[in-house]
């Protein structure tokens, strides 16, 4: 069963002649353990649709369902503990709170959904070790370089029960063996069992999704069929 | 690629067999572009021929020759190393050209002929980041093979991209037609000094 679906929704922002579709009738499921990529360039709806995904904004029609609850039917407060207990998102300029240190950004979302602060810490700091970052703890996000940034992001996005990753250019800013590290790290999050989505427009990031669903002015238009197996690029005729 | 240099490099670090340079060919290009037998030998018998190698006197017997570089050897394999590879010349690129033919015909989407090129790219790439997620990280002649592979396929997939919003903002300006005209691009003969 798929932990996040979407049925032919749509999004509409402004009213008559200033009304645009940001997405249309997009239909979109992703299974625990499964990465899927949304690519599309600037403009396409990628992020109206990881935000309406993620409950941050409601759609203008059609149904979105998280682990099996329609989120139209929830209240703002249910939603809230959703967002905080099950989803977590990851953003291209890292969105890390200034004043608070690396382990502290991580466990906050626990803190805030109850757990007392010193297991709120330990689980913070769980993450952080996972990810080669426990020498960072204690240093502040302006103290990180922007590769460590991202994967405290990573840690925050991942820490405690969640089940779905939602990923707005994670790897954006960053260079190309840092953007590959972010990517390991999401992919082994979807091993752990999380449902992810990333959404890009660069092929190289996803390129390690397992689906790839391609968006062109608000509809999806196309999806990778699931890759063979990559031996099969092993056995090129010989090089003359 | 060229197997004459990559030949001449395995032999700068000594003398070896022409069996044992085919394997550390491949196992050097991560495996990744076969090599037969018969294709060192050939290239071997044309490096001695040009003084850029010597064998041993062992007969006819070719697989018992040991093979090693000779000073000119070196140098040319130097030359070549610091040589940088004809790009001054657009390819012909059968990519492009389809773009090209499909803009031009009735009936065509070219924005959708775009797209099938570009969901076959991705899958492409898909499968090497399946090779690199699984091997390279332990393999550093195949990490960089398939990272090579992986910015080609990437740099084509932005050509794709920017062609296709080209055409998304062609189509919104009816006023400004899409002008059927390539400009003539003169093809050079050689690398720019």
């Amino acid at each position: 069963m798929s932990y996040l679906e979407l049925h032919q929704v749509s999004k509409v922002y402004g009213v008559g002649a200033t009304e645009v579709d940001a997405i249309r009738d997009v239909d979109l499921s992703v299974e625990p353990g499964s990465l899927v990529a949304v690519m599309g360039p600037s403009g396409s709806g990628k992020s109206t649709l990881l935000t309406i995904a993620g409950s941050l904004e409601d759609p203008s029609s059609g149904e979105v369902f998280v682990g099996g609850i329609l989120l139209s039917k929830m209240s703002r407060n249910d939603k809230a503990r959703l967002r905080r207990r099950s989803i977590g998102f990851v953003f291209q300029d890292f969105n890390l709170l200034p004043g608070l240190t690396a382990v502290e950004n991580v466990s906050l979302p626990l803190e805030l959904d109850g757990l007392p602060a010193r297991k709120a810490h330990a689980e913070g700091m769980a993450a952080l070790e996972e990810l080669g970052l426990a020498d960072r703890a204690s240093h502040f996000p302006d103290q990180l370089s922007g590769g460590e940034r991202q994967r405290v992001a990573i840690a925050r996005a991942t820490v405690g029960d969640r089940q779905l990753l939602l990923a707005d250019e994670p790897s954006g800013a960053l260079d190309s063996v840092n953007g590959e590290a972010v990517m390991r790290m999401v992919l082994a999050a979807c091993h752990r069992g999380l449902a992810a989505v990333v959404v890009t427009h660069e092929a190289q990031l996803a390129s390690w999704a397992d689906r790839v669903v391609f968006l062109r002015d608000g509809r999806v238009v196309d999806q990778t069929m699931p890759p063979p197996s990559p031996e099969s690029l092993l056995q090129p005729s010989p090089i003359q | 690629m060229s197997v004459r240099h990559a030949l001449l490099a395995l032999l700068s670090e000594g003398p070896k067999y022409g069996l044992q340079l085919r394997q550390e060919f491949e196992t050097k290009t991560g495996e990744v572009w076969p090599l037969n037998v018969g294709q060192v030998y050939t290239t071997l018998q044309r490096l001695e021929r040009d003084g850029l190698v010597e064998s041993d006197d062992a007969g006819e017997d070719e697989r018992q020759k040991g093979f090693r570089i000779t000073p000119d050897g070196e140098q040319e394999l130097s030359d070549w190393l610091c040589t940088p590879p004809d790009q001054t010349s657009p390819p012909r690129d059968e990519l492009v050209i389809k773009v090209l033919v499909a803009l031009e015909l009735p009936g065509v989407d070219v924005r959708d002929v775009i797209q099938i090129h570009r969901r076959y790219l991705v899958e492409l790439m898909q499968q090497w980041t399946r090779l690199k997620e699984d091997e390279a990280r332990f393999d550093l002649s195949l990490a960089l093979v398939v990272d090579a592979e992986l910015f080609r396929l990437d740099a084509v997939i932005r050509w794709l991209d920017s062609a296709d919003g080209r055409l998304k903002r062609a189509s919104a300006e009816p006023s400004r037609t899409v002008s059927p005209a390539v400009p003539r691009i003169r093809r050079g003969t050689g690398v720019r000094r």
